[in-house]
């Protein structure tokens, strides 16, 4: 029996209607607001490393900020000392973050659910320490940090902020694609197969240490990408920008766009980027409103409670109650 | 006659275009000043500076504004993270188009938007930090520091240092950011050639829970100066512990953890004898100024404008010179522009801030973007610093 096609003329259409109305966007608002819209993008490719290795595989990571600083840190130190072209920075990174992500899976390996989380965790917390250490000052910029500049805008006749702008959108539904396609396909089923069941997956002739520490790879590399693209559009890094705050946040986007997700993590990262704002606007309109942060606690709260597989697990749901109805 | 009419119409024209200077976010009734702080995150203790601020332009305002114009003071949360202080900066000047921003706070968040600023022409004015770096107008014109910096304070303590002790060995130990190099860097630099009477040279994090294990490694090496760059909390810990091991050097104070009450009285008042430190600003906690009008304007602005705020924490101070300085600055500006207040900025002469110490005094210039320069040693005597020598002046 054939499975049916995934290609409905229904997900066409609504794709095209999405990247549509992303291509618009620069359009209708200013350089601030488009590039808080990159910035979500750019969280939303962080995300999606996530996801693949949470959502899909089950493998906890609470340190996603260290592989984003890996990204960023590539990118900035091929820029500054070496003058490379940014675009070429791109694929440096994503080679690096996968390189470090595989190496952590291996020792991941032996780890599971919570002792995971707590290595990820080191990981994270030891990020911003490495990131100072005397012995790299010279490449890294130590505390100070290291200054790039912008790219110039790809296209005549726009500005910096929306060539970046649409180089990120261009990236995310690339990456997009490419992590649609590997998880649709049999090494999708194994990766996914080894979240459900380990044990089930490798007697069904799984090698889970090979997909395990593939996976961690593949969802370094992503997070890695968003991590060199973060720093074309604020024009610095420096070590405390990638703390363990930043990896909490990181899973929170997760969570709250729909870590079993591919679209969800637009989601995530909008979140991310404008509720914390919204938050503080707020706060300063009305004082009797409670702290920025105790609102931004609140928001996650009622995502967590009630709707636990995100904005997209509850776009799914509406589709599959839709479909029901449609059956009668 | 018509001549004369024309000579007058075209020179208006002219100076009217000449005067086309930048008055974004500002109106005749309104003013809209723009700044980051750390209400969140891990320097959230600084975050009373931003709170200070705001509570005296509410004050301002409620007596009629500056030159009858309300000021709009917009303060957003960058929980000391640089992308955020981008963030909220870009929101600053492209949102809600502040005609500047002022004492944002941090160095490395004002190092992510120094350039940006600078980019768009837009005042960066007395950012708060010590960091060397923003006195620059040849570079940087838009932006202003404010404290004495911290690589300068670090020279003053070497050159006494050698000054006092005879076969000096020194020890530093050092907070591990860009604060602590600042201090560690100008220490060496007034060191000159004479860098190896360095015997020991310790980091520390301020994610670590103690720093006892440097104390004790520097006793051990035998160092007779102690130059002590850290923040409060790990300041009096540095105290106590050489004080139970029964270590005493001399021991240089960065002014940064200078507070009785924030440190010399956790780490027990006569352990602290002895300790020098550099200071530029009345310490809220010592008696000798509270009969001062200086002392006694900011004790009343504290009860009636932030009753529940820490009278014995100096970044309350700290803001309300800020505020004040920012206030003169505005109150004796004729041109009401960006370009316009910042030449104001940089035309301040001998003004003395409240909380301030007596002698030091406020000055700027269009080549001179370090307000405040000098700073006074003092000693601490178990109950208070007692200041001694001149108040040296670093704007050589």
């Amino acid at each position: 029996m054939s499975r049916p096609n995934p290609i409905t003329p229904g997900l066409v259409i609504g794709l095209l209607a999405a990247v549509a109305f992303g291509a618009a966007i620069p359009h209708l608002v200013t350089d601030f607001t488009t590039y808080q819209f990159t910035l979500a993008m750019i969280y939303g490719i962080a995300l999606l490393g996530l996801n693949i290795l949470t959502g899909y595989n089950g493998q906890f990571s609470v340190g996603h900020s260290a592989f984003y600083a890996v990204g960023a840190y590539t990118a900035a130190i091929l820029l500054y000392h070496f003058e490379w072209n940014h675009y070429a920075t791109i694929p440096a990174a994503a080679l690096v973050t996968f390189f470090f992500g595989f190496l952590f899976g291996l020792p991941a390996l032996r780890l599971e659910g919570l002792y995971l989380a707590l290595a990820t965790f080191a990981l994270a917390v030891a990020t911003p320490q490495l990131l100072k250490f005397d012995l790299f000052e010279h490449w890294t910029g130590g505390v100070q940090g290291l200054f790039v500049l912008k790219p110039d805008p790809l296209i005549e006749g726009l500005s910096q902020d929306q060539s970046l702008y649409y180089v990120t959108l261009g990236i995310m539904l690339f990456l997009m694609i490419v992590a649609w396609t590997i998880l649709r396909s049999r090494s999708g089923r194994a990766i996914m197969a080894i979240r459900d069941n380990p044990i089930a997956a490798s007697t069904m002739g799984v090698n889970t240490a090979l997909y395990k520490t593939t996976t961690f790879g593949i969802s370094a590399m992503y997070t890695g990408v968003a991590g060199a693209l973060s720093v074309f559009v604020t024009e610095f890094v420096s070590p405390d920008a990638f703390n363990f705050f930043l990896a909490v946040n990181l899973l929170v986007g997760s969570v709250v766009g729909g870590i079993v997700s591919i679209p969800g993590v637009i989601f995530g990262g909008l979140f991310l980027v404008f509720i914390p704002n919204y938050a503080q606007d707020i706060s300063r309109l009305y004082p009797w409103v409670p702290p920025p942060w105790a609102i931004f606690g609140i928001f996650l709260i009622l995502v967590v409670y009630f709707a636990p597989y995100g904005v997209w697990g509850g776009v799914e749901r509406i589709r599959a109650w839709t479909q029901r109805r449609a059956k009668g | 006659m018509r001549f004369k009419t024309l000579l007058a119409a075209t020179a208006a024209t002219l100076l009217a275009g000449a005067a086309q200077a930048d008055s974004t976010g500002i109106t005749d009734t309104s003013i809209k000043i723009g700044n980051t702080s750390p209400y969140s995150g891990p320097a959230s203790a600084y975050g009373v500076i931003g709170k200070t601020h705001t509570a005296y332009f509410a004050m301002v305002n409620r007596n009629g504004g500056i030159k009858g114009r309300t000021i709009d003071f917009i303060s957003l949360d960058d929980g000391y993270s640089p992308p955020r202080t981008v963030e909220q900066a870009r929101k600053l000047v492209e949102q809600e188009k502040v005609a500047f921003t002022f004492q944002t706070l941090g160095t490395p968040t004002n190092s992510a938007i120094h350039r940006y600023m600078n980019a768009k022409k837009v005042p960066h004015l007395f950012v708060a930090t010590g960091a060397s770096k923003w006195g620059h107008p040849e570079q940087y014109p838009w932006t202003m520091g404010f404290q004495p910096t911290y690589d300068v304070e670090g020279e003053i303590y070497a050159k006494y240092a050698l000054d006092q002790v005879k076969d000096p060995k020194i020890a530093i130990l050092f907070q591990n950011d860009d604060y602590g190099k600042d201090y560690r860097d100008g220490f060496l630099r007034g060191l000159g050639d004479k860098k190896d009477l360095v015997v020991s040279m310790l980091p520390y994090e301020t994610t670590d829970p103690t720093v006892d294990s440097q104390i004790v490694a520097m006793k051990d090496s035998g160092a007779n100066i102690f130059f002590n760059v850290t923040t409060p909390k790990f300041a009096a810990q540095a105290i106590r512990k050489s004080c139970e091991i029964g270590w005493k050097p001399l021991h240089l104070l960065n002014n940064v953890s200078s507070s009785v009450g924030a440190t010399l009285k956790p780490a027990g008042l006569d352990c602290s004898t002895g300790i020098i430190t550099a200071q530029w600003q009345r310490d809220p906690t010592d008696p000798q100024w509270f009969e001062t009008e200086g002392y006694k304007e900011w004790a009343a602005f504290m009860k009636a404008e932030i009753p529940d705020g820490d009278l014995s924490d100096v970044n309350y101070a700290y803001g309300y010179s800020g505020s004040r300085l920012l206030h003169h600055v505005l109150e004796n500006c004729e041109d009401w522009t960006r370009e316009g207040i910042m030449g104001c900025a940089a035309n301040v002469k001998d003004l003395q801030l409240p909380m301030v110490l007596p002698g030091i005094l406020v000055n700027t210039s269009p080549t001179d973007f370090y307000p405040i320069q000098a700073e006074q040693l003092s000693k601490f005597d178990g109950e208070k610093w007692v200041l001694f020598g001149e108040v040296i002046d670093a704007s050589e």
